[in-house]
């Protein structure tokens, strides 16, 4: 728990200490198991950025999700960018902000700007919404392979990537 | 392939390991910029693009300089406090009969 030295008024939150304390509140006993990885992969930069395909992952969206719903990857068009995406079941703060403004969490707009200017070669077509399991193993076993395919069918060389 | 995460939820990032991470130090839920701030968004997109330059290892974190403008909800945030205490002890009741309710579902 001592993440939280500095001023708990102005360092960044420990959102893990508050979210195991939030649930043991509800009453559950097993804490939550975070990803935790002992190696992290690497890969460079190809090429200039400038002459890259970008590819856009989210963890929102593009319909609404029920809260015990099995979710899937899914994917939508770059071309012509939703505008609103589905966060309701996400965990954000609620209370302090909202996502009626998809480029708030979903940079469309602002990596169509970054092309504009020739600092980024290219969007690939589909952006991806990753579904946020509580199963690590679905994640890593299935849907982040599936990603990757979809990143690479599309021509992406660099991906980014936004959790809400 | 190359990635960058750009996101607010700094300990859980770092916790999991990843190549490169733009932290911007904003309420959950809106990474790229305030709501309706166009300038902001291009702004921290922008530095979250550059990393792909200029990180040279994993693990890469750099702070984005962006403020949201006010604190009050770092200390608000899933706050556990003795005003609503007993609610989340019965909405942990409640979601626990409803997983038990879908287990017993046939399928």
């Amino acid at each position: 728990m001592g993440q939280e030295t500095r001023s708990d008024d102005t360092a960044p939150v420990s959102y893990m200490d508050r979210t195991r304390a939030f649930y043991e509140a509800q009453g559950f006993d097993r804490a939550y198991r975070w990803a935790h990885h002992d190696d992290t992969p690497w890969a460079p930069l190809a090429r200039p950025l400038s002459q890259c395909t970008l590819g856009l992952v989210t963890t929102a969206s593009r319909y609404p999700r029920a809260e015990l719903e099995p979710r899937k990857v899914d994917s939508g068009d770059m071309a012509d960018p939703p505008e609103r995406l589905f966060t309701d079941d996400l965990s954000w703060d609620k209370q302090a902000t909202h996502t009626d403004d998809v480029n708030s969490f979903c940079p469309f707009a602002p990596l169509e700007a970054l092309v504009r200017a020739g600092r980024l070669g290219a969007l690939a077509p589909r952006f991806h919404c990753v579904p946020t399991e509580y199963s690590q193993r679905a994640t890593i076993d299935h849907d982040a392979p599936e990603i990757l395919r979809r990143l690479r069918e599309d021509g992406a060389d660099i991906a980014l990537l936004v959790p809400l | 392939m190359p990635t960058v995460v750009l996101g607010s939820a700094r300990d859980i990032v770092l916790h999991c390991g990843v190549p490169r991470f733009l932290f911007v130090d904003f309420p959950l839920g809106n990474p790229c910029g305030r709501p309706w701030d166009d300038a902001m968004q291009r702004r921290i997109v922008g530095e979250a693009v550059t990393l792909f330059e200029t990180a040279r290892a994993p693990g890469t974190t750099v702070e984005s300089p962006e403020r949201w403008g006010s604190d009050d909800w770092r200390r608000r945030y899933m706050a556990v406090t003795p005003d609503n205490r007993d609610e989340l002890a019965r909405r942990g009741e409640d979601l626990r009969r409803r997983r038990a309710a879908r287990e017993r579902r046939p399928v």
